[in-house]
């Protein structure tokens, strides 16, 4: 038995396919980078906004921030612009040092959290935390975010420095929920062991490079009249 | 019989009911599933949806005649992409809050097996206006049914609604729920429900008929 002969369709000249999808490229590029243009201000302007708000979120005490940065030979130096880990001196309104705000990044569960931390010189302990970027799990590891006991740890999480300054005296490390006890512990949280973990090993590996610069060189830098106001 | 003729009425309400694209045709589950864990994200995710739709199903039909069959997958893709950029950057100049709450799923829409469905299927056989009634009525359906599995999501898995907290302060929530596999309990649930309404229906429309006859 013979079934239905196929459908035959003409073919397409190449020049023809050539005009459809490079003039479809082109279209699809011009109109992508008219709306890039035309919002990347505005982009910018939020993504300033956002990191201005969760800077004077961790450190309430900062009248006036300057970013910083670490040159070739690990000295702590000024910088204009934002980098990719930003971090900030803050002072108070009649130019004392109140703390530091410093940006760390790692894997957590499903991809890397981007969080912001403030250090006080003071009681050499971190006093701030924020997550900036987290695709953590909704309902498990998103608890970082809004866990009260979790996020109690950072009244005063030990960031004390070794007798030499040149790292933490005790690393931070996260531990099972409710098995807290030494200042330098961080409580996790049971359902999110991977991500709480994985803020302990973003801490500490940030804190042990930071700390020990800002420290040495914090009080050497004093404010510019140029620095953010938060 | 006649065959009564499809008017533009009836191009945008068949996909809130009749062809719904999430629980008719089943269309487009990863982000029905993925970004339904909360009321507020599976508005967002089907308004941005629909956008796309709308402007690919818009593009598509005025270009129907200058794309070659052989050439129509991906200049399709390509028109898609374009769209969804736009609407991430749109979105991130709007809300650097919203865009976190909606992450990786803004670029997904790309693969949205939907959109590309119905540039194929309808806006690349008819003219603008038929394509744009049709991406706007099933852009609504999926709104729609993202929004109704939200919904159940919420209220179980977080014991809020839009964020506003509906139980007393005992109440468990059903961790579950907010995970990718109450995002399948749900679709179950609504699907059974769905179905078992269109069959109540048909059983309706055929007793009718018999009376007529």
């Amino acid at each position: 038995m013979n079934g239905p002969a196929p459908v035959q369709f003409e073919r397409t000249p190449a020049w023809k396919m050539y005009r459809s999808i490079v003039g479809i490229g082109a279209l699809c590029a011009l109109l992508i980078v008219t709306v890039f243009v035309a919002t990347a201000d505005r982009i910018a302007a939020n993504q300033a906004r956002f990191l201005a708000r969760a800077v004077a979120e961790v450190l309430p005490a900062a009248h006036t921030t300057v970013s910083v940065g670490m040159d070739a030979a690990g000295r702590l130096v000024p910088t204009s612009g934002v980098p990719a880990l930003p971090v900030f001196l803050g002072y108070d309104a009649s130019g004392a040092l109140t703390g530091a705000v410093i940006t760390a990044q790692g894997m957590g569960y499903q991809d890397n959290i981007r969080v912001l931390y403030s250090y006080s010189f003071e009681i050499d302990a971190i006093v701030g935390f924020k997550v900036l970027d987290s695709k953590e799990t909704p309902g498990l590891g998103d608890k970082i975010e809004i866990e009260p006991h979790f996020l109690a740890n950072f009244e005063a999480l030990d960031a004390s420095l070794n007798a030499d300054g040149t790292a933490l005296a005790n690393p931070i490390v996260t531990v099972k929920e409710g098995a807290k006890t030494e200042p330098w512990q961080l409580d996790g949280i049971t359902g999110a062991t991977i991500t709480s973990v994985a803020i302990g090993d973003i801490l500490n590996a940030s804190a042990n490079l930071w700390i020990p610069v800002l420290e040495r060189d914090a009080l050497s830098l004093t404010p510019v009249s140029d620095g953010e106001d938060s | 019989m006649a065959i009564k003729p499809v008017t533009p009425t009836d191009e945008f309400v068949k996909g809130l009911w009749r062809d719904n694209p999430v629980f008719v045709q089943v269309l487009g589950m990863c982000p029905a599933l993925a970004v339904s864990n909360t009321a507020i994200n599976a508005l967002a995710m089907g308004l941005a949806t629909t956008f796309v739709l709308v402007m690919a199903g818009l593009s598509v039909s005025l270009l129907r005649h200058f794309i070659p069959r052989e050439a129509r997958i991906v200049s399709y893709i390509c028109i898609i992409a374009t769209f969804v950029t736009c609407v991430d950057y749109a979105i991130m100049a709007i809300s650097i809050e919203l865009h976190r709450a909606l992450g990786a799923f803004i670029a997904l829409i790309v693969v949205n097996c939907l959109i590309l469905g119905r540039s194929e299927a309808f806006a690349s056989k008819h003219h603008p206006g038929r394509a744009i009634l049709d991406a706007l009525g099933m852009g609504a359906g999926f709104t729609g049914a993202l929004f109704f599995i939200g919904i159940v999501r919420e209220i179980l898995g977080s014991g809020t609604l839009f964020g506003v907290g509906l139980f007393p302060d005992g109440f468990q929530a059903w961790t579950i729920m907010v995970l990718p596999s109450g995002g399948f309990l749900a679709m179950a649930v609504w699907l059974l429900l769905v179905n078992w309404l269109k069959k109540r229906e048909a059983e309706a429309a055929g007793r009718a008929e018999e009376v007529a006859s």
